[in-house]
């Protein structure tokens, strides 16, 4: 007879490259499409959010000192441990979406051949996004995008994997590091991701991870003195929204509100433009 | 030179005349250091939880007990000077945030420092060959003379490490004694640079051999070597000016210097000062945090608290 026991899976924050549980110790119910009971993952509690912008500053200047050449090839490579871990991304979007497994292959699909996308922008975005000026002077003077800083992000609670994906990459990309809650309900694609990007080349606080309520953490991450930008794509309250505007007002942090997002369409280079900044330098020519 | 060692046991209250041998009698009868109580205990007492108004308060303290220090081979007049006018007003946007207790720099700096801190707070400078220690007695004195002139008001003195660990107890509390002579009026704290001592038999050792040749504070380490400050050595020390108190009546302070950097770690610190050394030593003249990033933290947590909102490394000044 068969007597092994089930290896049960904890499913934890991801913060500075590492997997801990919630400083609060706290843990929520995450249910199937069905509702049926699925997993306990981690409630991320505010100390956990500080926590993680703490590792996302100290990992943002080193990323962002990378080549562009450089971030794309990581970009790239954690697109290969996406491949390899299709069947189980195909198994929880199909499970945490309540969709077919033929589905769920076509939107895994759609999520890597997305971060792919992102991964060619790397060395590529300055050349569109920046310019190089007419100014009235003995002056070379162009402006190039640089990253923002510390973004945190609150990913979208319906599309687990693409959607997450979809708001990740563009932020990285251009020498970001963020914070990102990921769907309350369907939180463990966003695990499985984080499980990625730890066995990638992605150095550890350039992507952090937290499992909970958005509205529980995000206003902290929003007044956050250290965050440089927020991201409010994934959050569905108009009062929780208001509120996280009005606390990133105080410390001047930039924020990506209101959009309504198709994630199955070209996304284009809004959300790559969104996290970044036009810095102009005026070079004296001749000499 | 006759002084009067004495020592917690009180069958053992001998005075020696400061020869190796009767100093190896007194150290050497000192009861051992069990490391793994001092670490349980370090450890039990760092677990304690400081909130609210405690916190607060906690905050104010430590900042007040900071000696803010720059000691790099590239230090610059005006470093020195911008790291003065920070202890002064640590937080621009914050009048009520006290000033340090002193500012601490290499000798040459002493009159820098001087000239922007007046009489407000303290300036201590560095002596006596800094870090190493290896120099020749007359040298280490002319560096403490030298300091002295150009306005410091408190030496920090390294002990000569290879002498102590050779057992040459003598020659240790003979330089000792001799730079507290050239201070003068100005207090003296001693560096045992515990991370070279090894054990924390010898931190005991050396603390009782740094209080009985007169130092007015004894401080863990230079900053220069890993490891530095940390809570087993620094209980054990103040352990030992509780005893000598006890003994005594004399109050020696305690200056844990390097590696502290989160207030966290300051208020651990306080917690410890308080259950084991006692609340009088919870005053800047009888324990201070030598630091630099420390004092960044603190106000950072300041800010927290007083805003509500967590506080970034953008709202603190760098150098």
């Amino acid at each position: 007879m068969d007597t092994r026991v089930d290896v049960r899976k904890t499913y934890k924050l991801f913060i500075n490259g590492a997997f801990p549980r919630s400083e609060s110790g706290r843990t929520y119910p995450v249910s199937d499409a069905k509702g049926r009971f699925w997993a306990n993952a981690s409630l991320a509690s505010r100390k956990d959010a500080r926590d993680a912008v703490l590792a996302a500053r100290g990992a943002q200047p080193g990323w962002a000192g990378a080549t562009a050449y450089n971030r794309g090839q990581v970009l790239y490579r954690v697109a290969e441990m996406l491949e390899g871990r299709r069947a189980q991304f195909e198994d929880e979007v199909a499970r945490s979406e309540g969709i077919s497994s033929r589905k769920a292959s076509g939107i895994v699909d759609a999520a890597i051949d997305r971060w792919v996308w992102y991964a060619g922008w790397s060395d590529k975005f300055a050349q569109v996004s920046g310019s190089s000026n007419p100014v009235a002077g003995p002056y070379f003077n162009f402006s190039v995008p640089v990253p923002t800083g510390v973004v945190a992000a609150i990913a979208p609670q319906d599309s687990a994997l693409l959607g997450l994906v979809s708001v990740v990459a563009p932020i990285i990309v251009t020498g970001n590091t963020s914070v990102v809650v990921a769907s309350q309900e369907r939180p463990l694609p966003a695990v499985t991701l984080a499980e990625v990007l730890a066995t990638s080349d992605l150095p550890g606080g350039v992507v952090n991870i937290l499992t909970g309520d958005p509205a529980e953490v995000g206003p902290w991450l929003a007044g956050h003195a250290d965050v440089n930008a927020l991201d409010l794509t994934g959050v569905t309250d108009d009062g929780v929204s208001t509120q996280m505007q009005v606390a990133a007002a105080d410390t001047i942090t930039r924020v990506l509100a209101d959009v309504t997002a198709d994630w199955t369409i070209d996304p284009g280079l809004g959300r790559l433009r969104a996290f970044t900044e036009i810095t102009t330098v005026w070079h004296p020519q001749g000499v | 030179m006759g002084v009067t060692l004495l020592v917690p046991d009180a069958a053992a209250n001998i005075t020696p005349d400061a020869s190796d041998a009767g100093l190896r009698h007194v150290l050497h009868a000192l009861p051992g250091v069990d490391q793994v109580g001092a670490e349980a205990r370090a450890a039990m007492l760092a677990s304690r939880s400081i909130k609210n108004e405690a916190k607060r308060t906690a905050i104010d303290l430590a900042i007040s007990m900071v000696d803010l220090t720059t000691l790099e081979g590239a230090d610059t007049p005006g470093k020195v000077q911008a790291m003065c006018a920070k202890a002064l007003h640590p937080d621009p946007a914050d009048d009520l945030v006290p000033p340090v207790a002193a500012v601490c720099v290499y000798g040459d700096m002493a009159g820098i420092a001087r000239a922007v801190v007046g009489d407000r707070l303290h300036v201590a400078a560095v002596a006596t060959a800094f870090p190493s220690g290896r120099a020749a007695l007359e040298v280490k004195l002319a560096d403490t003379a030298a300091a002295i002139e150009r306005g410091a008001d408190e030496i920090d003195m390294v002990i000569d490490r290879g002498a102590f660990l050779t057992g040459d107890y003598g020659t240790v509390f003979e330089q000792i004694a001799k730079v507290k002579q050239a201070c003068g009026d100005a207090h003296l704290k001693v560096i045992l640079e515990t991370g070279e001592l090894r054990t924390l038999d010898n931190v005991r050792r050396a603390s009782w051999l740094a209080m009985a040749a007169g130092a007015d504070f004894i401080k863990t380490s230079t900053g220069k070597i890993s490891p530095a400050a940390t809570m087993p050595v620094t209980l054990v020390m103040l352990e030992a000016v509780r005893d000598w108190h006890q003994r005594t009546g004399r109050r020696i302070g305690v200056k844990p210097a390097g590696g502290i950097r989160t207030a966290k770690d300051a208020i651990r610190y306080l917690v410890m000062v308080q259950e084991v050394a006692g609340p009088e030593w919870l005053t800047p003249d009888l324990f201070r945090f030598g630091a630099s990033s420390l004092l960044n933290d603190l106000l950072l947590q300041r800010q927290r608290m007083a805003t509500g909102n967590y506080s970034g490394p953008d709202y603190v000044s760098h150098d």
